[in-house]
């Protein structure tokens, strides 16, 4: 740098230039690194997309729980074309859908149709369950073996899809859902594929 | 001591298949189906615990998943079916090494990438500087001093 006297004119400060630019490289990679990172690492490594998401809702064909008092859930029964519903994967067995549960039926109480999916449930358990939290479902489909649940891939419950009115698969969500979604996401998606 | 420790952890390594989650009454009887469906296995993940193959785990949804894998593989499927199986429910993320695809481009050129780049950038800076200084005539004293010593002239 101390040869770089003004005597040698234009073709130094060309050579500054270009390696004042090599000295910004690592600060522009860190700034490159760290915008990716903070993208990256503040998303919700438990929010998977699915892998059914604007795609028809696979085949289903579910009985009823047995001795309850709702009708099965078939393929025929998500797609009525009068609005979208909502299909929600749950238990008597877990927790957070005990958790979910007003949300669920708050939404049935606004006219919205939720269908139910009994996952890996007894018959009995089911029934009193239902009996004591209240059944917000139009229809139940009993997933005793959990295979609807492979299909529809669930990793486990409770989990929320949301089907436009030819039965496409347009939201899901796992874990319970709490008031957060159910104005951030859910009630709007609803207004907007209702007819 | 150490060659004991080294021991110790290559004996762990080897019993590792030992801890898999896969109980008895789930194998197939064919011991080659059996390895088939333990190999398949490894390379799917469970999606409960995210960073355990099935063949690992003892999530509820593993077993169904090893069992489904088994169920396909008793029905003559190939592995390549069974992983579109699952990969049309669970999504890429259900394998537990990444497809090739324009998706993933970056994720498995990145590296060459990078160090591609970092060797264009070394290559640049090496060559930049390797310009030789330039060497300056000898004076007319030097020169004399210089002859004189090759020559082995005491005098000059």
């Amino acid at each position: 740098m101390s040869t770089a006297l003004p005597s040698d004119g234009g073709g130094a400060g060309k050579g500054d230039g270009r390696r004042r630019l090599v000295y910004l490289l690592p600060v522009l990679l860190f700034v490159g690194v760290a915008m990716a990172l903070g993208v990256g690492l503040t998303r919700d490594p438990e929010q998977l997309p699915s892998a059914l998401l604007d795609r028809p809702a696979p085949a289903l064909d579910l009985p009823p729980i047995q001795g309850g008092d709702r009708p099965g859930l078939a393929s025929a029964d998500l797609k009525k074309g009068k609005g979208p519903v909502l299909v929600n994967f749950f238990a008597s067995w877990c927790a957070p859908c005990r958790i979910e549960h007003p949300i669920v039926s708050r939404l049935a109480e606004e006219g919205w149709t939720v269908l139910g999916i009994n996952y890996k449930d007894k018959p009995e358990d089911a029934r009193a369950w239902l009996g004591n939290m209240g059944d917000p479902y139009a229809r139940i489909g009993a997933d005793q073996k959990g295979l609807a649940g492979i299909d529809w891939g669930i990793t486990g419950v409770p989990e929320t899809f949301i089907l436009d009115r030819n039965g496409r698969i347009v939201w899901r969500f796992q874990g319970p859902l709490q008031p957060r979604e159910l104005e951030r996401d859910v009630l709007p998606l609803l207004k907007s594929l209702a007819p | 001591m150490k060659a004991l420790v080294l021991v110790c952890l290559l004996g762990l390594w080897g019993a590792a298949p030992a801890f898999a989650a896969t109980s008895p009454d789930e194998m197939l009887k064919d011991p080659a189906l059996e390895a088939r469906a333990r190999d398949l296995g490894r390379e799917l993940r469970c999606l409960v615990c995210q960073n355990q193959s099935i063949d690992d785990s003892d999530a509820e949804l593993a077993h169904d998943l090893r069992r489904i894998v088994r169920q396909q593989i008793r029905a003559g499927a190939s592995d390549i079916q069974i992983k579109d199986y699952l990969v049309a429910r669970y999504g890429d993320f259900v394998l537990l090494k990444p497809p090739f695809k324009a998706t993933t481009l970056l994720l498995w050129l990145g590296p060459l990438l990078v160090l591609l780049g970092g060797g264009a950038l070394a290559f640049a800076q090496t060559r930049g500087r390797r310009a030789p200084p330039e060497a300056a005539e000898l004076s007319a004293d030097e020169r004399r001093r210089l002859d004189a010593m090759l020559t082995g002239d005491p005098g000059a």
